[in-house]
């Protein structure tokens, strides 16, 4: 079926419209759909996660101490403003040099500026009651804001048992 | 390059694997970068060459990568790489390939690949038919752990796995979904789902992930945070939200069946007759007709057609492995014949 716009392409869009009681069938290629104001469920979605990125990516240049604008890191020669323009770090030194910065830029992306998942190879061992023992906190926390005291003293009885298994 | 696995099977979508008719696949991928070398996105000619061997090495040295092909981007033309695409082997960013000597590692039955030099040094990749997130993230976790043995990760202890963008810092991983949801795009409830998803720190995109259109009523949906959090916990949270997602489709198709049962066969028929019989076919075309026959199997509309033929043709009629099928360059006209000839010879 072609078009009924422009008459020239496939039809790629068919919807159905209810106007006042009346029902108006439209078949439709992409462009003229777009172009009557149809467009896809994702349209201005698709990159939330970059947009998001660039707009905080912005305020935090204007936060940065102007010493720092001049720094760049010793590995890659990336300064921040070369980051805060193009949303890539060069290397893994730069997550040294710019780390206050990134703190809060990675508290602001994902809520949290701590790691909780696979350590690699050898780490696995010595990190795991670390981890587990921030992760017990944290429940404690949760559990006393909630008044939970009959879970929170559960959760303090655990912590007190990682600490003596060390 | 890849004629002979144009003809074979994606084992990706072998129609297998939970809830098949509704999640296509399930797909994890690690981002990785070497200690004290700089990320590919700014690292020169030399450096970036130099990464290319080391994992190079460490796949030839290890036993679980024996089985498989390395391509560097100089061996690969750009309908290669269009086609390693179309098979979600590589990613949009990897076809852009602007800085060069990038490689793409391919496990014997494309369930496990690496990209190098991408934006990080690593991709890697597991992916598997059906909704299996779980499964697809310990054979991810397990390859990279193959990989640590012979490469040294840069990890900071606060801020875990370090990567090019401070977006996949952390875990580096992200675990997504490939969901056919004609149900909710029906009855105009996706915009509703897609912005209560969102609310809940997934992300969705369409087909080819990042910056694509929906097409087919296909959506890709996948952790949007990576640190913070277990790869556990996010890989759970996706499975729930998915299984989520499927009642809320099979709500909507119930709907839709009660309401408007006639006008919906009505659709998968003229479907399933326009892919028998048409002589020309745009791609775009295909995989909305081809969502439609998705539905009317399920539905029980139709009968005689499998997941799994089904799943093969939305990848067989995409415009370069229609090329490598029929061993040709062609151009888009040429390539819509082409198409209907595949969908007749197939359907018939």
């Amino acid at each position: 079926m072609l078009c009924q716009d422009c008459k020239k392409k496939e039809a790629t869009v068919h919807m159905t419209q209810i106007i006042n009681n009346e029902k108006i069938d439209l078949n439709l290629c992409r462009e003229c759909a777009e172009k009557r104001g149809f467009h896809s469920p994702l349209e201005g979605k698709a990159f939330p996660l970059a947009e998001f990125l660039a707009s905080i990516l912005d305020q935090s240049l204007q936060k940065v101490p102007p010493e720092l604008k001049e720094s760049k890191c010793s590995v890659c020669r990336i300064g921040y403003p070369d980051f805060v323009k193009s949303g890539r770090l060069g290397c893994g030194n730069c997550y040294k040099i710019f780390r206050p910065q990134l703190k809060d830029l990675l508290r602001k992306i994902h809520g949290s500026d701590v790691h909780r998942g696979k350590i690699p190879g050898v780490g696995e061992d010595v990190m795991k009651p670390v981890r587990e023992q921030r992760r017990l906190q944290e429940q404690l926390k949760k559990a006393v804001e909630a008044e939970d005291f009959e879970k929170a003293a559960q959760i303090r009885d655990r912590i007190k048992a990682l600490e003596r298994g060390r | 390059m890849f004629e002979e696995m144009v003809r074979r099977e994606a084992q990706w979508l072998s129609g297998e694997g939970k809830n098949s008719d509704i999640v296509l696949s399930s797909r994890v991928r690690l981002a990785r970068n070497i200690r004290g070398v700089p990320f590919p996105t700014v690292a020169d000619a030399d450096t970036r060459q130099k990464v290319l061997s080391y994992v190079k090495i460490a796949i030839e040295k290890s036993e679980s990568f024996n089985k498989g092909m390395f391509h560097s981007s100089s061996e690969l033309s750009p309908m290669d790489k269009n086609f390693l695409l179309e098979r979600h082997l590589v990613s949009p960013e990897f076809v852009r390939d602007q800085n060069g000597f990038r490689g793409i590692f391919i496990g014997r039955d494309e369930k496990i690949s690496i990209m190098v030099n991408e934006e990080d040094h690593l991709r890697t990749q597991a992916i598997k038919s059906g909704l299996e997130i779980k499964a697809t993230w310990q054979e991810a976790n397990r390859m990279d752990d193959e990989l640590s043995k012979f490469l040294e990760f840069d990890f900071d202890s606060d801020f875990g796995y370090l990567t090019s963008c401070p977006t996949n810092v952390g875990t580096g991983i992200r675990a997504s979904v490939l969901i056919h949801l004609p149900g909710l795009v029906l009855t105009k409830e996706v915009e509703k789902v897609i912005s209560r998803i969102t609310k809940m720190g997934l992300s969705v995109r369409g087909f080819y992930g990042e910056g694509t259109d929906v097409l087919g009523n296909l959506f890709q949906i996948s952790n949007q945070t990576t640190l913070g959090k277990s790869e556990e916990d996010i890989v759970e949270s996706l499975e729930k939200i998915t299984q989520q997602i499927i009642e809320y489709e099979g709500n909507s198709r119930v709907t839709l069946f009660r309401d408007a049962r006639e006008q919906i066969e009505d659709k998968i028929w003229r479907a399933y007759g326009i892919l028998r019989y048409a002589r020309v076919l745009t791609s775009d075309e295909v995989m909305n007709l081809l969502s439609a026959l998705r539905l009317g199997i399920r539905t029980g509309t139709l009968s005689g057609i499998d997941l799994r033929s089904l799943n093969q043709l939305l990848i067989l009629t995409q415009p370069a492995h229609l090329q490598k099928y029929f061993g040709s360059q062609m151009n888009a006209d040429q390539r819509d014949k082409r198409r209907a000839e595949i969908l007749r010879e197939r359907l018939n």
